[in-house]
């Protein structure tokens, strides 16, 4: 579109910086610097929300290519700062841009220590967040895809729980360790691809022998930001230390970096590698979607109850993606948008409580509905969603995800099906610990519901939680064309392979 | 006889004229002279820079024992900044101690001197006489703080070990000498060019390796690292790990590319397990320090290690890849010793790491400039070390030192731990009192450094643009 100048895209990742700036220059008395950052990330936020609606405007979600393409010069004539966006990153973008005004609005008071720090964080954070989903040069998305957990290590460090240090650091160099093989992975496919440009590499073909190796490689990182099982151990870790808001930003944004890195890279350029490894990533999936629900049914914690179930449901979407077949990656697309607004909202839900009583503990609470009845019907409406009740965005991704295994593999789709069956155990008992019951705990006695910030908050996502359940189609429009192309080149190269092996024999 | 052409050695000889009038100046005027030794010896630092970036193209002289190339510019330009920062750090450190003497900057400007002739040397002999030039001055700044037993225990530590690596250094170039015939690297690569590398030549290149490395201490010649980081006076322990080691990197590429292409399989497996062992070790052995010097200390023995994952590839890309490591991590070690040189609490030095603890609340800009060393350190993106491990990296992988590539990474991990604690402390833990104010000079070396990795974190191709061209001089 524009070769010189910058376009819109540019103006997602300056603008939250913008913001940084500002909040980075407040002088004066600590509370009115407090409240400015508040107001001036909240600012920042909005307005790049702002901008990426009109960026959806320009977006033709019938295109199944990149739009919105720049390119600048940067580190030499192979690695180029250049950004665009198609149909499976968008809604990311969007979704980062949607939910980061809510995780400042989250921390509006709860965040007591170090406001204009915390604020900077964030920005800097949503930055490299949308970086991620917008780089269209190798060496660039894995500069913002690394670089991300700067602030984030930071914000679970200095804002999060009692072990928070401990956390902080196994999120750190356990997704620094997936990484740095990706790396050395996208090195190889420079020196032989010639160039690290996203578009080109998708329609270069890279020698079956090296692609088991590279896919290997990057599956090491994608696996452990998703979580995959056995690499999901950081994540409750960091999901119970982090505070409110980075607890959304992990489930909402960060996790979905894995699956997003699957349906860009790992899938379209290493098709044959896919093809070969897809019984693994199916072992892993089900044994995730089984056993992780499981764990989440015997957890005192509510933010750890709600970490393993990311992971059984990051679980379907990695089925869902292998099963190459059109319903199970969109419905694993679907699968990560839905989940992407359920299960932040479930943290936010559990933030407002623990605003109030300060424990995490399932046990500490029961009852609430008495107190609580907005409250109660607003966790209802998430829980549902994410047991995958029809009628809600959790439905419809995990039955497309299905579907899709189905037809790849029933037995695969036999055993995730049980994971729909667990989770609805572990969610609804959840519910009816927290919320229902008799009132007996003298300290939940004056427990107030929602006020009209977290009512601002929540509102949104019940109503669109409800939306996409009810109309899917207006998310699903946007990855079907990216969704067939994806097909149609992994069919072609799939043939391709197998035609040059007979003509081997 | 005619004498040799002094054009392109006209920085090194303005420097040891000025380095000889710098004595008179000192004998003669004793201590009241050492503020204007200071200034002259910057001066005469600024003056060489000059001279070395207007200089083009390549030229040799002395008989071939002396080549001024673009190669040798770019690391000339790295120690000839390495050295002014040490003057600027040392000056207001040394006087408050009561060990400044006016031998000080003379004993700088002599090692640079020395530094220089390293990297233009190109043939054994001009090796051997810069080496020794560079060392006896450093043996001596080792042990500026002469009251102080570390200190001395330091320079005696770092003289006897340097003693014995120049001796197998002097081995190693003698075997070769027999071996080939010659002392020129061109002579020499002309005598190995068959293909055929003799048992006796290997002997050689492996006494020379082991005395070219316990120069930039790399395993399994760091020993004397620690120790001497620990004793030596913090600025000049700043200065060792600063421009001696880009002299030293670039002595060593320039040695085995310009003197040994033709047994690059020999050498290379020698630098494979130096920047293996490097790596690995500087990694985990600094996990269990608490003095932050000998973390740093630590932490450039695996530098040198990732340094020299470049040097392995033997290409230029590898070169490349070099010459951008030492440029950042020339600028990252510069500013972290700058923040240690600002640890300093009731008029003392302070060095444990648990002292930075909440260094975030009492000094904002130094706990931000020092994490962000540290996460350049570690290698992680946007940063300058990220860049800098990133071209090594790219290098090997061209070379298919895939497994080197591998345990290269990984141990990046296990070194991120040790960088990470340190934000950790400075951001995680409750504030202890602050630090008093840093000398203007260490806080202009401070900014200057932390700015350079800024920006090149965000515009990095003028760099890597300079170093590719530069290191095309090599090849």
């Amino acid at each position: 579109m524009m070769n010189f100048g910058f376009g819109i895209l540019t103006g997602l990742l300056v603008l939250p910086l913008v913001g940084a700036a500002f909040i980075l220059v407040q002088r004066g008395d600590e509370a009115a610097v407090n409240s400015n950052a508040r107001y001036a990330a909240l600012a920042a936020t909005v307005a790049t929300f702002v901008l990426a609606c009109v960026a959806w405007y320009q977006f033709d979600p019938a295109n199944p290519g990149f739009q919105l393409v720049e390119t600048h010069g940067w580190v030499s004539d192979a690695i180029k700062f250049k950004l665009g966006v198609d149909g499976f990153s968008f809604p990311f973008v969007v979704l980062t841009a949607f939910l980061m005004p809510f995780c400042i609005l989250a921390s509006w008071t709860s965040v007591e220590k170090r406001v204009r720090e915390y604020m900077v964080a964030f920005l800097i954070l949503e930055t490299l967040m949308i970086g991620v989903f917008v780089a269209l040069d190798l060496v660039l998305f894995y500069l913002f895809f690394e670089a991300g957990l700067i602030p984030m290590f930071l914000i679970i460090g200095i804002w999060g729980g009692k072990r928070r240090v401990y956390a902080s650091y196994k999120f750190f160099l356990y997704t620094l360790l997936g990484s740095v093989l990706m790396l050395l992975a996208l090195m190889a496919m420079y020196w032989n691809a010639g160039t690290t440009d996203i578009p080109t590499l998708l329609n270069h073909h890279f020698p079956s022998g090296m692609q088991p190796w590279l896919w290997l490689a990057f599956f090491a990182s994608f696996a452990v930001k998703m979580p995959m099982w056995p690499v999901h151990t950081w994540l409750p870790d960091a999901h119970v230390e982090a505070p409110t808001a980075g607890s959304v930003i992990l489930a909402a944004i960060l996790l979905k970096m894995g699956g997003y890195g699957f349906i860009r890279f790992s899938i379209p350029m290493f098709p044959e590698a896919s093809a070969m490894f897809a019984p693994l990533v199916f072992a892993l999936s089900v044994i995730a979607i089984v056993y992780t629900s499981l764990v989440a049914l015997m957890q005192e914690d509510i933010k750890k109850l709600i970490a393993y179930s990311s992971v059984a449901h990051m679980g379907f979407v990695t089925m869902g993606l292998f099963t190459l077949t059109p319903q199970g990656i969109q419905g694993a697309m679907f699968q990560m948008v839905s989940h992407g607004l359920v299960s932040g909202a479930l943290f936010l839900c559990v933030g407002v409580v623990y605003d109030r009583m300060h424990t995490r503990e399932i046990s500490a609470y029961g009852g609430l509905v008495n107190r609580m009845p907005l409250y109660a019907v607003v966790f209802m409406v998430f829980t549902m969603a994410n047991v995958g009740l029809p009628g809600t965005a959790g439905f419809v991704g995990e039955f497309l995800t299905l579907l899709g295994a189905f037809k790849a593999n029933p037995w695969v789709a036999f055993i995730a099906t049980s994971g729909v069956i667990l989770s609805a155990a572990y969610a609804l008992w959840l519910y009816r610990r927290v919320v229902f019951g008799e009132m007996v705990k003298p300290e939940l006695m004056n427990i107030t519901d929602l006020n009209r910030r977290e009512i601002v908050i929540l509102a949104p996502l019940v109503i669109l939680t409800i939306w996409y359940g009810i109309a899917p189609g207006t998310i699903l429009d946007a990855f079907a064309a990216p969704t067939e192309h994806l097909i149609k080149n992994y069919q072609a190269a799939l043939t391709a392979a197998k035609t040059a092996m007979l003509a081997l024999q | 006889m005619t004498l040799p052409a002094l054009g392109p050695a006209l920085p090194e000889i303005i420097l040891a004229i000025g380095a000889i009038a710098m004595v008179l100046i000192g004998a003669f005027r004793g201590e009241s002279a050492t503020r204007l030794l200071e200034g002259a010896a910057l001066a005469l630092f600024a003056l060489a820079l000059v001279l070395v970036l207007s200089g083009e193209g390549k030229a040799v002289t002395f008989n071939g024992a002396f080549i001024a190339d673009g190669f040798g510019r770019f690391m000339k330009v790295l120690t000839l900044i390495g050295a002014a920062a040490a003057i600027l750090l040392s000056s207001d450190y040394l006087r408050r101690d009561g060990t400044m003497r006016f031998e000080f900057p003379i004993l700088v400007v002599l090692a640079t001197i020395g530094m220089m002739m390293m990297i233009s040397a190109n043939d054994l002999i001009g090796l051997y006489v810069g080496l020794e030039l560079q060392s006896l001055a450093l043996y001596v700044v080792a042990a500026f703080d002469r009251d102080n037993a570390k200190s001395t225990e330091a320079g005696l530590k770092y003289f006897v070990l340097g003693a014995l690596s120049s001796g197998m250094l002097l081995y190693g170039a003698s075997l070769v000498y027999g071996f080939t015939g010659t002392v020129t690297y061109s002579g020499i690569a002309q005598a190995v060019h068959g293909g055929h590398v003799g048992i006796g030549l290997i002997f050689g290149i492996v006494f020379v390796a082991a005395g070219t490395a316990f120069k930039i201490s790399a395993v399994p010649f760091h020993m004397w690292t620690p120790d001497v980081y620990e004793g030596a006076p913090t600025p000049v322990a700043a200065f060792f790990a600063s421009a001696p080691k880009m002299a030293a990197m670039a002595m060593i590429v320039r040695l085995f590319v310009g003197a040994f292409p033709g047994a690059l399989h020999d050498w290379q497996q020698i630098i494979i397990f130096m920047a293996v062992a490097s790596m690995a070790l500087g990694a985990f052995a600094a996990i269990g320090q608490s003095n932050i010097k000998r973390l740093l200390a630590y932490s450039s023995i695996a530098n040198m290690g990732y340094a020299l994952v470049g040097l392995a590839a033997g290409t230029a890309a590898g070169v490349q890849g070099v010459m951008t490591y030492m440029a950042i991590y020339l600028a990252t070690t510069l500013a972290a010793f700058a923040c240690v040189l600002m640890m300093r609490r009731d008029g003392k030095p302070v060095e444990e790491i648990s002292e930075l603890a909440g260094l975030s609340r009492t000094n904002p800009w130094m706990a931000f400039a020092l994490s962000m060393m540290m996460f350049s350190l570690a290698g992680i993106p946007p940063l300058a070390g990220f860049w800098a491990k990133f071209y090594v990296f790219l290098a090997a992988i061209d070379a298919k030192l895939y497994t080197l590539a591998v345990i290269g990474v990984v141990t990046s991990v296990v070194g991120a731990y040790y960088y990470l604690r340190l934000v950790k402390i400075i951001y995680f833990d409750d504030a202890k009192p602050a630090f008093e104010k840093g000398d203007l000079g260490v806080r202009a070396v401070l900014l200057v450094s932390t700015i350079f990795v800024l920006v090149l974190s965000l515009v990095p191709a003028p760099l890597f643009d300079s170093a590719a061209a530069a290191a095309k001089s090599l090849f």
